[in-house]
């Protein structure tokens, strides 16, 4: 069924993205920073060198695979500070309304006003580069769509039976929220959050290609390309692997928020029923 | 009896806020029910009796609010109380069960985790203790295999299942006061006898008293000690069950009584219609002057145009809102 294909292709991608980001020390050849030798400087693709090596005869393979640790860490944890945001900012404001909901619907459109990448880009010249700042830079810029979305279900849950319900029984705000309405609306925040995954595994490689994320020697897949823009043609092995690390896991995080989607959005749901 | 009754509402009124005006959904209603006691609030749709609910557990919102008038439970007034006290009485000393059993439960939580969360809430018990104690909940309902069951979502059970789950997380802290709104409307007849019945034998085991509310006089009745019928926001007429159909002094009441099936009458034999009170309900904003059942009303003259009735008492508790009661 058709349904399954990119439910199934994606969550497969994924997962051994996963897989290589864990077992990073153990997939590696060799220590992707330390391990330098100009004798084997820029081998191209072989049986010893899978991915080829650099000007520095660092080995590409295993500064491919180290960089998943970091490009999934940041895409990982900047996502869930971003679902964290917007659930919480949506969830209030659709709940309580008033001018709590008038301010919070202001600062969504504002973040929505301003590409997120400009806006990340301002907060690491403030902050400088590094892990960290990447992931506070991409973790607090990129939560509109979600809020946007934790809001627009919670108006439609409020006036569910069973919130009502609740509301009768005792329940206070708090408990209302977090037992009747969050896991209603769970489905379409998970789609949100992997594709939202994917973005900012995407947004990482920019920051880090324009030399303000994760700074050389250190492997992240965006660190590399910056790195090998100057051998594009000379040395294309540097260039097409980390780049094909980029476009699997992207292309991956998609396509299984596309599958979640179908089975996770009520609305979707029915239509296919 | 000494002491103050469980509930006590004197002389609400309940305003609907419509752009800059307001007008009175509920007015002049006032009743009591003693503990244990069975009390019934009779009328068609839109005569105010759910808002008359919701506003007794302090939950009327914008935009509906308590006009006027007073609702004691136990002698302490509601309305005075602060938010949390208020929301201490909600599910703990009063209760209230719906109409719909398929929305009333969180599709995507265990009915026995939803049963627990009352325990947790309002008893203090922690998660363990909670869950122990739904699954008695359940079993107190007569609902087969309760120890099973709590594990199912609401989905795979039927609808009389599903509002017995409601009834155990109603009862689950033993509420003083159950308030039961349409309880059975949304199922079979079957099924919503023995719902009753149920709710019934739980409720005089525990002492709890019961404000049901429909539109089936039969019904509530067979189950209430007492009844009072609404008719556009206003209580008409209140007595004890059995007077109801004995003698009837609202034009109203005999209008509902008249429209009832009785058994071996000719209206089961489909011989005649049943009886209807011709007309409709009038909407808050077209409450006509005077008594608002003189468009409707066989015995209507001149006065029950222009004068609004007072209400008159008939008996010990009886009492009846007519120019021309019989
Ligand atoms: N939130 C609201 N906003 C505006 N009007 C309301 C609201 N809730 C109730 N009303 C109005 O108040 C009146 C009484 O409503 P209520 O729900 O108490 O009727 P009811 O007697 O319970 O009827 P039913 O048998 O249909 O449940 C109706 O005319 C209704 O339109
Ligand atoms: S007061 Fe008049 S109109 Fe109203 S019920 Fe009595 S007789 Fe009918
Ligand atoms: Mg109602």
């Amino acid at each position: 069924m058709k349904l399954g294909a990119s439910l199934i292709i994606g969550g497969a991608l994924f997962a051994l993205a996963i897989f290589v980001g864990l077992f990073a020390p153990w997939l590696a050849h060799t220590d992707p920073v330390m391990d330098a030798n100009l004798m084997n400087a820029e081998e191209p693709p072989s049986w010893i060198w899978w991915f080829g090596t650099d000007a520095q005869g660092r080995d590409i393979y295993s500064r491919v695979v180290h960089g998943a640790r970091i490009s999934l860490t940041v895409g990982i944890v900047s996502q869930l500070v971003n679902s964290v945001i917007g659930v919480t900012l949506g969830l209030t404001a659709g709940y309580w309304g008033g001018w709590w909901d008038d301010f919070v619907n202001g600062l969504t459109n504002l973040m929505l006003a301003i590409p997120s990448l400009i806006f990340a880009l301002a907060i690491m010249a403030v902050l400088g580069p590094g892990l960290t700042s990447l992931l506070i830079a991409l973790g607090l810029t990129n939560w509109s769509f979600t809020c946007r979305i934790a809001r627009a279900s919670t108006l439609s849950l409020k006036s569910q039976g069973y919130v009502q319900a609740a509301r009768v029984l005792g329940y206070g705000d708090m408990r209302i929220m977090i037992t009747q309405l969050l896991p209603n609306m769970l489905g379409p925040i998970i789609v949100i959050g992997t594709l939202g995954m994917g973005g900012a595994v995407l947004a990482e490689a920019a920051l880090s290609f324009l030399g303000l994320g994760i700074r050389p020697p250190y492997p992240s897949w965006g660190s590399m390309l910056s790195e090998a823009r100057d051998q594009i043609t000379t040395a294309p092995w540097l260039s097409i692997f980390p780049g094909l690390a980029i476009f699997l896991t992207v292309l991956g995080l998609n396509l299984l928020g596309d599958g979640l989607r179908d089975i996770l959005d009520p609305q979707s749901r029915s239509r296919r029923t | 009896m000494t002491g103050p009754p469980l509930i006590e509402v004197e002389d609400l009124r309940i305003d609907l806020d419509v752009g800059p005006s307001r007008v009175a959904a509920v007015e002049g209603v006032s009743f009591r029910i003693d503990r244990g006691e069975t009390f019934g609030l009779v009328g068609e749709s839109g005569s105010g009796k759910s808002i008359t609910a919701l506003a007794l557990i302090g939950l009327l919102r914008q935009p509906l609010s308590i006009g006027a008038g007073a609702i004691r439970f136990e002698g302490r007034e509601i309305q005075g109380l602060p938010a949390a006290r208020q929301r201490a009485l909600r599910g703990n000393r009063i209760a209230m069960i719906f109409q719909e059993p398929m929305t009333a439960l969180n599709p995507v939580s265990p009915v026995g985790r939803q049963i627990a969360e009352m325990f947790v809430l309002h008893k203090g018990k922690n998660w363990r203790e909670a869950n122990q104690l739904a699954v008695e909940a359940l079993a107190s309902v007569r609902v087969p295999a309760p120890e099973r069951r709590v594990n199912d979502y609401p989905h795979q059970l039927s609808g009389g299942m599903r509002q017995r789950v409601m009834i155990a997380i109603a009862l689950a802290c033993g509420p003083d006061l159950l308030i039961a709104d349409e309880p059975t409307t949304a199922l079979d007849v079957t099924v919503q006898a023995e719902i009753i019945e149920l709710m019934r034998n739980l409720c005089a085991e525990r002492g709890t008293a019961i404000l049901m509310i429909s539109h089936d006089l039969g019904l509530v009745a067979n189950v209430c000690r007492r009844v009072a019928v609404m008719y556009a926001g206003r209580i008409v007429e209140q007595r004890g069950s059995a007077d109801i159909f004995r003698a009837c002094a609202h034009p109203y009441t005999q209008g509902l009584v008249d429209s009832l099936p009785r058994l071996g009458s000719r209206a089961v034999l489909g011989r005649t219609r049943l009886r209807e009170i011709a007309g409709v309900v009038p909407a808050i904003a077209d409450f006509p002057n005077g008594c608002r059942f003189n468009p409707r009303c066989a015995r209507a003259t001149e006065i029950c145009r222009t004068t609004a009735p007072e209400t008159t008492l008939l008996g010990a508790d009886g009492l009846v809102r007519c120019h021309h009661h019989a």
